[in-house]
């Protein structure tokens, strides 16, 4: 086997050196009822030509070369073969957790580097080095503010991805959280009438994702002023990050929870990405996942190391803020790369483009009869659009084309079963959002 | 010192201190739709000028500042990680390669499943896999990582007693356990009761019998535990907690000394995680990502988290949400699908062959401890499997602890081996050399070891020292956290302005 550096004859000469007959010798501490008498039914042995060939034929029964606009957390974006190459470089790659500093350092100093650079994204003064998701990374940042009031009840407002909810549900259930889900107004923004002081002044947080679920941006500071007279704090999720190369970050926030997906990693079905917690200084003792932090050593150089460690499981076990461990290190690592190539005034113009692209969109999509843009507050590439039938019967047929339509939002509100979310972005060619255009007018004007 | 010579490596700062106005290292195809300004489309409350402090730094810069960082780090492709409990392994680099084919890495996971079903046959040939391999009988792939995964399955255990009237108040784990699994049985909900050890480094079964009362709704075992020995009495403890109405948890971070050996399902255990980042030789990246697949018995499907990878009758294969008594989702979408990618393609490399890798992890463990044990106390003298547990404790008599000898270990060009853990090992070396090493490598390691536990005797101050070789001496941790810097800061202009006369 291609990845076993040991020939039969040196099996028998280290067997031999350490005085055991044959290998199962080796074994004898496991009860013989348990030993598998036969080997396990598994595919393969494959040689690396047929697992090539193996995973070419299933890419090619997914939606390979279709056009999509798709968004919902998840989006396509430029990324370059230089970030790709370097993070494939085996002493990254192939690397472990930078515990022991001094053989490390490469990937400490780039850490620190990512921790900087999610700094000034988010307009926050500290960021951790990764979380799992953003789904995570939004339900930790809620457990952590729960640990910095002492409350139980969180304003969580309806227009935050589902799935995030749902996972927040899933991990707050027996920790004592209440979870009361806020609604949206016409403008696609959170109900502020909705939430009642008395229900603010006991609450953990008001938590909001901007831009929102229907690709709304949330007015952080009215928020912020809410949530801070009730002595509750601000959460916000970023799930497109690229909007921060030209929308105002959540200053005000107290925790930001960051999907970093947009920044230089491939959507992949799903994972991995990159989430990451931003807080204040103040709150930094509460904050989960490692931190790497700047030293120096005996000489006086300048050095990285983890550091802040008493807050994590391998020290503090029960006690500990979070249970991660592993984190997503190669994807922070990806998206520094990335921001480092695309740049200052890349990413401003990057995320310009999405802007300018999204409008174009909309007003070729609000052409058609009967379509019309469902919420009035200020979106970044995502918009929401009613149409006059059900998203999910437009969606198989715009399928037959060779295009993954709007986001069905009926999957998740069900009253907005004609709401579809569109997302363009700077890779969305003009042709390919004039032929959603037309195929969307076409099968509207066709018969049910 | 045979392995390694000194190299030189380049100096280089950080990234913002390169940076100037005006360069970029990547472009942007241009604009086809008309140009909109931002202030405008978005109203000037939600505007943003430029972002202050970031990079402005050309290709060539970018791509020598990430080479010059990545060579001052130890790797896998450099050469062995004896890491205890890591299973820091080979990683194929035709995983990497088909994790970014065309049709897989840029599939979105809200397309529809008639539109991904590549993907979801990945998962589901995945599934079918990790059963076989542990004897289970029902998986969810969601968990992101190993941590996650124990999450997962305790928060099913809790749903399943909920079931049953009561979810019980307590998770048993022996003092030996990774720092994760008490720390997962809290957000699960559940108080630690921690179990010592007994003097063979096991669960003692009759404190075992005594504390597993009708409070405790599971024992949390590591199998082999952290000490590499298997749990002789495994079938004993899984049936005192059956009896009393309470599972057996099993943390498979030790995987890698039974696939293709014994199945964990057929000795008793009702959930378990496997790291794929460990025995499924997914790169492990600096410290992520990874993925923690729970496999659980019968009983417990009903809770797996949604959705769910199925096969269909009619072939095809679908997400499965419907799923009532499900826990929910631990993550959103299908979990680390990339990780698990990369995993299927390492299985699929060995078929049943994976026995042939847990063998010579074994081979390789047990050729280590054979050729060290006069130098280093071995304070549980039992079978090893895929990893050997030693102490410091004749050393520790020179002035030498675990650390100092971990860190000479570096000048050898060697990474440390897994140091003070298990914590029932005072000054534990905790070495796991994984299939990946050949006799040579092995060889090389036993040289170096044999050749620190010389230098203690004779020279121990250069031990305690250690190490000399690597661009940054120790580190003043104790420094990093009394004043935590944590990210980059310009300097102010004054001292800017200093710099420049200087």
């Amino acid at each position: 086997m291609r990845y076993l550096p040991k020939s039969p004859s040196e099996r028998q000469e280290m067997l031999a050196a350490i005085g055991a007959e044959s290998v199962e010798e080796l074994f004898q501490s496991i009860p013989e009822k348990f030993r598998l008498q036969s080997p396990l039914a598994l595919p393969g042995p494959l040689s690396e030509a047929e697992i090539i060939q193996y995973f070419q034929a299933r890419a090619a029964e997914n939606a390979r070369g279709y056009t999509s606009f798709l968004g919902a957390g998840v989006y396509s974006h430029l990324r370059s073969v230089a970030a790709d190459a370097l993070v494939q470089r085996g002493e990254f790659l192939t690397s472990y957790t930078p515990y022991q500093a001094e053989i490390s350092q490469g990937t400490l100093a780039a850490i620190f580097e990512f921790q900087t650079l999610m700094c000034q994204l988010t307009g926050q003064e500290v960021a951790n080095a990764s979380m799992y998701d953003g789904s995570t990374a939004l339900t930790e940042a809620v457990l952590m503010a729960q640990r910095l009031t002492g409350r139980k009840r969180v304003l969580l407002a309806r227009s935050v991805h589902p799935e995030f909810r749902h996972v927040l549900a899933t991990y707050g259930r027996n920790l004592g959280l209440e979870i009361v889900e806020i609604g949206y107004t016409q403008s696609g923004q959170l109900d502020r009438a909705g939430l009642n002081p008395a229900q603010v002044a006991d609450a953990v947080a008001i938590v909001v994702q901007s831009p929102n679920f229907f690709g709304v941006l949330e007015e952080s500071p009215a928020l912020a002023d809410l949530a801070h007279a009730g002595g509750s704090l601000l959460v916000t999720s970023i799930a497109e990050a690229v909007s921060l190369g030209i929308v105002r970050p959540p200053t005000e926030a107290d925790i930001v929870a960051v999907e970093g997906q947009s920044l230089g990693v491939s959507p992949s079905y799903g994972g991995p990405y990159v989430g990451v917690i931003a807080t204040r200084e103040k709150f930094v003792r509460q904050m989960p996942g490692r931190l790497a932090g700047q030293t120096t050593d005996a000489a006086g150089r300048r050095g990285f190391v983890l550091t802040l460690a008493t807050r994590e499981q391998h020290i503090r076990r029960e006690k500990a803020t979070s249970n991660i461990c592993t984190n997503e290190a190669l994807y922070a690592l990806a998206a520094t790369i990335h921001l480092c190539l695309i740049g200052k005034e890349g990413l401003r113009e990057q995320a310009s483009q999405n802007l300018s692209k999204a409008r174009f969109a909309l007003a070729q999509l609000e052409k058609i009869p009967g379509v019309r843009r469902a919420f009035a507050g200020p979106f970044f590439n995502e918009f929401t659009l009613e149409f006059p039938r059900s998203v999910k019967m437009i969606n198989a047929r715009l399928l037959r084309e060779n295009i993954l339509g709007p986001y069905a939002l009926g999957t998740h509100y069900h009253e907005l079963t004609k709401h579809g979310l569109v997302c363009v972005t700077e890779t969305t060619p003009r042709a390919e959002i004039e032929r959603l255009a037309t195929a969307v007018q076409r099968i509207l004007e066709s018969p049910v | 010192m045979r392995k390694a010579a000194r190299h030189v490596s380049q100096t280089e700062g950080l990234i913002f201190e390169k940076s100037t106005p005006g360069k970029r290292g990547m472009e942007i195809p241009p604009l086809d739709v008309p140009a909109v300004d931002p202030a405008a489309a978005l109203g000037r409350e939600f505007a943003r000028e430029g972002i202050e402090g970031f990079p402005e730094v050309s290709e060539i810069e970018v791509i020598r500042h990430f080479t010059r960082l990545s060579t001052w780090n130890y790797a896998i492709d450099l050469g062995m990680y004896p890491l205890g409990s890591c299973t820091m392994k080979y990683n194929p680099r035709v995983n990497e390669f088909v994790a970014r084919l065309d049709g897989l890495a840029t599939e979105h996971p809200q397309q529809p499943a008639e539109a991904s079903q590549g993907c979801l046959r990945i998962l589901h040939d995945l599934q079918k896999c990790l059963l076989e391999i542990t004897g289970m009988d029902a998986v969810t792939l969601q968990p992101a990582a190993g941590a996650q995964g124990e999450l997962t399955g305790l928060l099913m255990i809790r749903a399943y007693l909920q079931s049953q009237g009561n979810p019980r108040k307590k998770v048993l784990i022996p003092d030996s356990a990774h720092g994760t699994n008490p720390a997962s049985v809290v957000i699960a909900g559940y108080e630690v009761q921690n179990i010592k050890s007994n003097a063979r480094g096991q669960i003692d079964t009759d404190h075992l019998r005594e504390f597993a009362s009708a409070d405790v709704a599971a024992l949390m075992l590591t199998n082999p535990n952290t000490l590499g020995v298997f749990e002789e009495r495994i079938a004993e403890i899984a049936a005192i907690l059956h009896e009393r109405g309470a599972l057996l948890y099993m943390d498979g971070a030790n995987m890698n000394a039974l696939a293709g050996i014994t199945r964990p399902g057929d000795f008793g255990v009702d959930v378990m995680h496997l790291n794929l980042h460990k025995t499924f030789s997914t790169p492990h990246g600096g410290g992520g990502p990874g993925a923690g697949p729970v496999t659980v018995k019968k009983i417990l499907e009903p809770y797996l988290p949604v959705p769910l990878v199925v096969q269909r009758e009619n072939g095809t294969f679908a997400l499965d949400h419907n799923r009532p008594e499900s826990i929910g989702r631990v993550r959103a979408h299908c979990g680390n699908f990339g990780v698990l990618l990369r995993a299927l393609a390492y299985i699929l490399a060995y078929g049943p062959g994976i026995r042939q890798a847990t063998e010579d992890a074994v081979l390789n463990a047990n050729y280590i401890r054979k050729h060290l044990e006069g130098l280093f106390d071995l304070p549980y003298n039992l079978p090893s499997m895929h990893e050997v547990v030693f102490s410091d404790a004749r050393q520790k008599a020179r002035g030498a602890n675990t650390m100092d000898i971990a860190k000479r270990l570096i000048d050898y060009g060697f990474h440390p081996y897994t140091t003070a853990f298990p914590l029932i090992v005072p000054g534990a070396l905790m070495i796991e050399p994984t299939e990946s090493e050949s006799k040579e490598e092995c060889d090389l390691f036993i040289e170096a070891m044999r050749s620190i536990a010389a230098e203690v005797e004779t020279h121990p101050e250069l031990v305690k020292t250690a190490p000399h070789s690597t661009r940054v001496g120790r580190l003043d941790e104790v420094a990093a956290a009394r004043r935590p810097v944590l990210r980059w800061r310009p300097a102010p202009e004054k001292e800017k302005e200093l710099a420049h006369d200087a």
